[in-house]
């Protein structure tokens, strides 16, 4: 059986000579198919001497298996190739910009807002808004600035024809929030307010962030815990220096400014609290020899300046998108 | 308040340093701005004694003057100070002399004569911005004294910025009080022995208005030397606290008020008609001011007048016509009690701030005028001579401020401070204060001072204790809460989300004044008349916005002056409509969109933004809520009339939105077209909360409709009327196509849907979706005249 040798010789070199997927099919048909070399030898088996035919047959049987096998690894080796061919093709730099929208972003005023409404969002503080435009009773005199109070000198007060003003400060939401509900209470408002000022330091707009807490048994003891906590968290800085300094606000007694210490070591104001004086309990029918409460005001844009390295307070309205995009 | 360190330790002296004299003072409340030098530094600056004086052979306007400064030889020094004179006592920099500035003084020669030092005037030695030339000495300083020594100019100032209620620290006085219980350690305040009267001259005085002026301390010194200079000490420290010197009777007065906080005012007694009389204004009265301002006052105002009518406004400032002047010989003092409640406020009113406002307003000591007269007589007498008469306390005492009592209760200091403070230390504390105690049986009644006005209730006592205490000894409790079971209404969705879905839709924040310039509010909302302020910073911030679009526009050609060209804005804020009797202010959403629609790349083509574009911003905004909007054609006059609309739920109008219309596009000198939109706050915060409804286990089937109807009807319409035709079996219908041009008539346009049917209950047939197509399609014929497209 010489010729099966050399056929089979034949076929193993034709196949690692196939140098494609179509070629190896026609290869495979050849010997494989109906027709195929392979299968006429298996038809020429019965005309052999009988003394030949085991020997033929187990040689054609052989290669009935081994000539699939090496198809088959021709086949994948092949189909490798043109997936890697396929992948080369189709690479692309990735290092090209994405297709569409950037995203926007908060304003750096918003932002600070956010973070402080979290803290005490977490802390059980209900958040309020309300008016802008005022009345002098929420404004002023139920928190203990009558009419010629030297207080009202500092607050340069906007005001429409009819005496209606602008809010100077979010004070008023204690006064509104007391008004609607008896104590205990935890709120904290946020928003705009006004006054007559403006230069380098000094917007006629800005925002502030209003706190109170009235319950039986608040003392400033709590208020010094609350605000300390509060600062801490927000400059996420266990360290930082705070000191409570007093100071006046007709809504308060006592009184008293809060300051942190900056890099340089001076001391810089961050806001103002004190404990609700009982004048402004009486102005909203709570009992001040029962409750106690706590308020404090700070400024949005100062914290903002210290927190995002902010020099200029104008930047603030400009919304110029130079700066805006560096808040993404 | 400018305090010298130097000053304050004549009254008090703690054993502490300036800048923890500073601490000391901040920490209780006196809040210290800063802490400067009271002269800035030189050196080698001594008094010198004008010998001889000669002119310049070479220059009119210089003279050679031989200086004594105290050594063996005599200095030559050239000068050209208009008031150099012999024998005066100037300061005099010696050869290597270092003057504030830098400047150096050398060996020089002035147009040919040798100068060998220089005679300098207060403002070359950086003690004052007077130009008069020279700063004269007085004649008795002993020449080649260091000036520095003479003038004690090694000196602190200690800016105090008081608060409204410490009216009593408005004096050396007070501050003086605070630093001796700050360090416990006694206050040696000046000796203050009354004057013997040598006159029996006395000048009328009748309180009118006696609730508001219920004491007036007067007293007539005559024959004084009206050519008297007010010396050194006193000018100086008068400099220090900031105020010029301005003769000696006015130095005197101004002197008392830094001193005592009294301010006193004295009058040209010859100048004086009749008799003083203090009375309310009468409106329209005209008053020359001192400052050569004429005021019209008030009925409201607190006059000083005499016999021909206002000669002050009363704790503002004197009048012109009776003011001491450099030949005023006799004087009448002035020292009164006005109420807080009649000068707050007034000083403003007349568009004034002075010195003796500012005192009234917080209150002076009711008790302390004859002392501060007594005072003023002392000082006048020694630097001016003359005679004085009697001291005269015009005075209805009922309606001064009566010493307040204040209960004071030991529980509830620490119901407030948080901190239990000894019995012995509250009465510590407020004794030091000044305040008289009397014990009861739960706490203390006190008396504070006569010059604290602050001092009214028991919580004011308590500030005292604590702020004495100092606030950072109290304790600080651990943050906790009495956590309430907080609302998560699910049918409100949060400003937090709102922001989030227009940054994701590349818009920025931005926050823009409440208050507009009233020209662009008027054109882009011209039938909303907005809300004017009546004392407006600056005309264009002057009105209300009462939507959000102008302050977005102002951003935009702000930004677009900066060479951006792609800007997508929003805001979020409180709009201000209706009148002044009904005024309206709600949150609004505002958003503006110009330019590009993506941000210049080489993956998309670049297009300008249009309608749609916003119009896909604005439904992801609604889409939040899961409740159906409505958008409907209308006109706005701000925006283009073919590309606005309204928006709508529950056929209620929740906003708009649309192109700026093209007329104001010009006006506004906006080079692109620029959307905007803007929609209640409210109403896109409130959602529905999502109902789960059954799914279908059949297939559903597509059927694709093209049909051409006349250009004018909106997609919309075309879309209900499918919908009105169908049955509850279409279960979504969507616009894929709009053609308008080639194979359309004009006037027409083609629009094509996929219509997708299912059923709940088994699978459609082919039959029965024709059935429903045929049905749809005779429905748009019928109502909308269209046809099925070829």
């Amino acid at each position: 059986m010489e010729g099966l040798q050399e056929l089979a010789q034949q076929a193993d070199s034709a196949i690692s000579a196939a140098s494609d997927l179509a070629a190896l099919e026609q290869l495979r048909v050849h010997y494989l198919g109906k027709k195929g070399a392979v299968t006429e030898q298996l038809k020429a088996l019965g005309q052999l001497p009988p003394a030949e035919r085991p020997q033929a047959g187990q040689t054609i049987n052989q290669g009935q298996t081994t000539y699939p096998a090496g198809f088959e690894a021709r086949k994948q080796a092949l189909q490798l190739s043109v997936l890697d061919a396929q992948l080369r093709d189709e690479a692309i730099d990735v290092t090209l910009p994405g297709r569409g929208y950037a995203v926007g972003g908060l304003h750096p005023i918003t932002r600070t807002l956010n973070r402080i409404e979290q803290f005490f969002s977490q802390m059980g503080f209900t958040v309020a808004s309300g008016p802008e435009i005022e009345d002098d009773f929420h404004n002023f005199e139920a928190l203990n600035i009558p009419p010629h109070h030297p207080a009202r000198a500092m607050h340069d007060t906007f005001y429409f024809p009819n005496n209606m003003l602008l809010r100077t400060h979010t004070s008023n939401m204690q006064i509104r929030m007391m008004e609607q509900q008896p104590p205990p209470i935890r709120l904290v408002a946020m928003g705009r307010v006004y006054r007559c000022d403006y230069d380098q330091t000094h917007s006629p707009m800005f925002h502030q962030i209003e706190g109170l807490v009235v319950d039986d048994g608040i003392s400033m003891a709590d208020l010094k815990g609350m605000l300390y906590d509060f600062l801490h968290a927000f400059f996420e800085d266990e360290k930082l220096d705070i000191r409570f300094r007093p100071s006046y606000f007709p809504f308060t007694e006592p009184s008293a400014e809060v300051d942190i210490r900056r890099k340089g070591g001076d001391w810089l104001e961050v806001l103002g609290c004190g404990m609700v004086h009982p004048e402004v309990f009486r102005h909203v029918g709570y009992d001040s020899e029962r409750f106690t409460g706590y308020a404090w005001g700070m400024g949005a844009e100062r914290l903002a300046m210290l927190r995002y390295g902010v020099r200029d307070l104008r930047l603030f309205f400009d919304n110029d998108l130079r700066f805006l995009q560096q808040f993404r | 308040m400018r305090i010298s360190e130097q000053w304050l330790r004549d009254w008090v002296q703690p054993d502490v340093s300036s800048s923890e004299l500073a601490d000391q003072l901040t920490m209780a409340g006196l809040e210290v701005d800063k802490i400067e030098p009271a002269a800035p530094a030189f050196e080698q600056v001594v008094v010198g004694r004008v010998r001889t004086l000669t002119p310049h052979p070479q220059a009119d306007k210089l003279k050679i003057a031989q200086v004594d400064v105290g050594a063996a030889e005599l200095l030559q020094i050239v000068c050209g100070a208009p008031n150099v004179a012999p024998d005066i006592c100037v300061p005099t920099a010696l050869l290597g002399a270092v003057l504030p500035g830098g400047l150096k003084i050398k060996q020089a020669k002035l147009r040919g004569v040798a100068s060998q030092g220089m005679l300098c005037s207060a403002r070359e030695l950086g003690l004052a911005d007077d130009h008069g030339g020279l700063l004269i000495l007085p004649p008795d300083s002993p020449p080649g004294t260091d000036l520095r020594t003479l003038l004690g100019l090694d000196d602190t100032i200690i800016e105090v910025d008081l608060t409204p209620n410490r009216g009593d620290c408005l004096g050396m006085a007070g501050i003086a009080r605070e630093v001796s219980v700050l360090n416990r350690c006694p206050l040696t305040p000046p000796v203050i022995e009354p004057v013997v009267p040598t006159l029996n001259d006395t000048f009328s005085v009748s309180l009118t208005a006696a609730a508001g002026c219920p004491r007036f301390v007067g007293r007539v010194v005559r024959n004084i030397n009206p050519a008297a200079r007010s010396p050194l000490w006193l000018t100086e420290r008068l400099r220090r606290a900031g105020l010029r010197s301005l003769g000696p009777v006015i130095d005197i007065t101004n002197y008392i008020m830094l001193e005592l906080n009294h301010p006193m005012h004295a009058y040209d007694l010859n100048k004086l008609q009749g008799g003083i009389e203090v009375r309310w204004g009468q409106a329209g009265e005209q008053l020359p001011l001192l400052n050569e301002q004429t005021v019209t006052v008030d009925d409201d105002t607190l006059l000083i007048t005499d016999a021909r009518g206002p000669i002050g406004l009363a704790g503002i400032m004197g009048g012109a016509s009776t003011e001491v002047d450099s030949t005023t010989r006799d004087v009448f003092f002035e020292c009164a009690f006005f109420t807080p409640i009649t000068i707050a406020g007034r000083a403003r009113r007349y568009g004034l701030h002075t010195d003796a406002s500012q005192r009234f307003e917080r209150g002076v000591d009711p008790q302390g005028q004859m002392r501060a007269v007594e005072r003023a007589t002392r000082l006048l007498l020694d630097i001016a001579g003359g005679e004085a008469g009697p001291l005269v306390d015009t005075c209805v005492a009922e309606q001064l401020p009566q010493p307040a009592t204040v209960k004071l209760r030991a529980s509830r200091i620490e119901r407030v401070l948080g901190m239990q403070i000894s019995d012995d230390d509250v009465e510590d504390i407020l004794t030091r204060l000044g305040m008289q105690l009397e014990r009861l049986s739960d706490g203390w009644q006190a008396c504070p001072p006569s010059n604290r006005f602050d001092i009214e209730r028991e919580e004011d006592l308590i500030e005292e204790i604590g702020r004495i205490r100092g606030y950072n000894q109290l304790p600080r409790s651990a943050s906790q809460s009495r956590l309430p079971l907080a609302d998560c209404p699910e049918d409100q969705i949060s400003t937090a989300r709102l922001r989030e879905v227009m940054l994701q839709r590349d818009y920025f924040e931005a926050i823009t004044y409440s208050f507009i310039e009233p020209q662009l509010q008027q054109q882009l909302d011209p039938e909303q008349p907005p809300l004017p302020l009546a004392n407006p910073i600056s005309a264009d911030m002057a009105v209300m916005r009462t939507n959000l679009w102008p302050g977005l526009i102002k951003t935009l050609r702000y930004n677009q002056a900066r060479q951006q060209q792609r800007i997508r804005l929003f805001e979020i804020g409180l709009t201000f409509r209706g009148s002044l009797d009904n005024i309206e202010q709600k949150p609004y959403l505002g958003g503006l969109i110009c330019g590009d629609i993506f941000p210049e790349q080489w993956g998309s083509p670049r297009r300008s933004v249009d309608f749609y574009d916003l119009k896909g911003d604005v439904d992801a905004l609604l889409a939040l809520s899961g409740r159906s909007y409505q958008y409907r054609p209308a006109t706005h006059p701000a925006l283009h009339p073919g590309q606005s609309a309204v928006i709508e739920y529950n056929r209620q109008p929740i906003g708009w939105l649309g192109a700026l219309h093209p007329s104001l596009q010009n006006q506004l000198e906006l080079e692109q077209s620029v959307y905007v939109f803007e929609l209640s706050l409210t109403a896109l915060q409130t959602a529905v909360i999502p109902q789960a409804h059954e799914l279908s286990k059949f297939p559903q089937s597509r059927r694709d409709l093209a049909i051409v109807v006349g250009a004018e009807i909106s997609a919309q319409s075309v879309a209900d009327t499918i919908h009105r035709h169908a049955g509850e079996r279409l279960r979504k219908v969507e616009l894929f196509d709009v053609y308008q041009g080639k194979g359309i008539a004009e006037n027409q346009k083609s629009l094509a849907f996929s219509l997708i049917f299912q059923d709940f209950s088994s699978s459609l047939t082919d039959h029965s979706i024709d059935e429903m197509l045929a049905g749809i399609i005779a429905g748009l014929k019928q109502d909308l005249g269209a046809n099925l497209r070829n």
